[in-house]
């Protein structure tokens, strides 16, 4: 089955099973490995990207449901040279730690900013339901709102 | 003798007839407040209305429930202003238009916890039942879109295609075969949508 997308601003056409998981056409298909497997079952939001500027859990979506989508994964989140502020905070306050979920950390996060520009620590705790086996939770949280302070100071992202 | 409520609803002359229904589906003018059918329709249509594939999105508090013994969602998930969810997930971050057979991740089109004021958890039949059909706590449908939607929204019908869960168990259908249903809820409100008093 031929799928076309466009991905981190590049246009591509798979040839796959329609129901192959996205993460795997992602990982494997298109060599792009920021995007991480973790639980295969939509919990633990390793596999976050944005299809169509939502958050989504690849790992639990069909590459069929792709056609025609606008997908971002971590790779394609900055803008050129420039760190999206989600991963210049990040960078400021050191949060990883073994650093493999944090890709789905940071595509959740800048989906939230982009609704909420400026949250809570109720609003984090609500809308961040990934999982952090390092428990990195309370410099996230610092990292969010170090992020949403960039942001602020760059509207036009 | 079974006493009933009866809310004011415009007289149906549609009569559709489903050749595979065990129930046919009758106008008004078949069914009066003391027709037994009336009676009959309404228990099915309200079996399946209280099974948790129907009340676990439906939930009493902001939290969905999920699973065959209705715990509340995981994640902490919440219902959220439009009933998709948050910013940093909707429904939809996981719940995509249909079954996920790898990942066990239930889906539907629409998938979405219904709002606020049309709670079923911990309500009676009669309750929901009443609630359902007052357009305060409906989302203002008329009784032909509620049977629209009870008949023929995705969503509600997922309930006979509920899919297997992560661990590849089969989910618990309603206890009414989905032709049944759907003849019994026709028969209830053609007939007036009449509610008994308990």
């Amino acid at each position: 089955m031929k799928i076309s997308f466009t991905i981190n601003g590049e246009n591509q056409i798979v040839d796959v099973d329609g129901e192959t998981p996205l993460l795997w056409v992602i990982r494997d298909g298109l060599d792009l490995k920021g995007t991480k497997y973790g639980c295969g079952k939509a919990a633990c939001g390793a596999c976050t990207i944005h299809v169509e500027g939502n958050a989504v859990r690849s790992c639990s979506y069909p590459v069929k449901m792709a056609e025609g989508k606008n997908i971002i994964t971590i790779e394609g989140l900055s803008t050129g040279n420039n760190l999206h502020p989600v991963q210049q905070a990040w960078k400021e306050e050191v949060v990883p730690q073994c650093g493999y979920c944090q890709p789905g950390f940071m595509m959740a996060t800048a989906a939230m900013l982009s609704d909420i520009p400026k949250p809570t620590d109720k609003d984090i705790d609500q809308n961040i339901i990934n999982i952090c086996r390092c428990a990195t939770y309370y410099r996230m949280r610092k990292a969010i709102h170090r992020a949403a302070e960039i942001q602020s100071q760059s509207p036009s992202l | 003798m079974f006493s009933f409520i009866t809310l004011g609803l415009a007289n149906y002359s549609l009569i559709v007839k489903q050749p595979h229904s065990t129930i046919d589906i009758l106008s008004s003018d078949e069914i009066s407040s003391d027709d037994p059918n009336a009676e009959k329709s309404f228990d099915m249509m309200m079996e399946v209305l209280m099974h948790k594939r129907c009340v676990n999105c439906h939930p009493a508090g902001d939290t969905p429930l999920q699973g065959e013994d209705s715990h509340l969602h995981n994640f902490g998930i919440v219902r959220g202003e439009d009933g998709h969810g948050l910013a940093g997930y909707t429904c939809g971050t996981c719940h995509q238009e249909e079954n996920n057979k790898i990942s066990g991740v239930p889906g539907a089109p629409e998938w979405a916890v219904a709002p606020a004021e049309m709670v079923w958890e911990g309500k009676s039949r009669v309750e929901i039942a009443t609630q359902m059909m007052d357009p305060a706590r409906n989302g203002g449908r008329t009784p032909e879109e509620i049977e629209k939607h009870l008949t023929e929204h995705e969503l509600v019908l997922w309930a006979w295609e509920p899919g297997i869960d992560a661990e590849g168990m089969p989910r618990e259908k309603p206890p009414v075969p989905v032709d049944e249903y759907i003849t019994a809820v026709k028969n209830w409100i053609h007939a007036g949508a009449i509610i008994p008093a308990q």
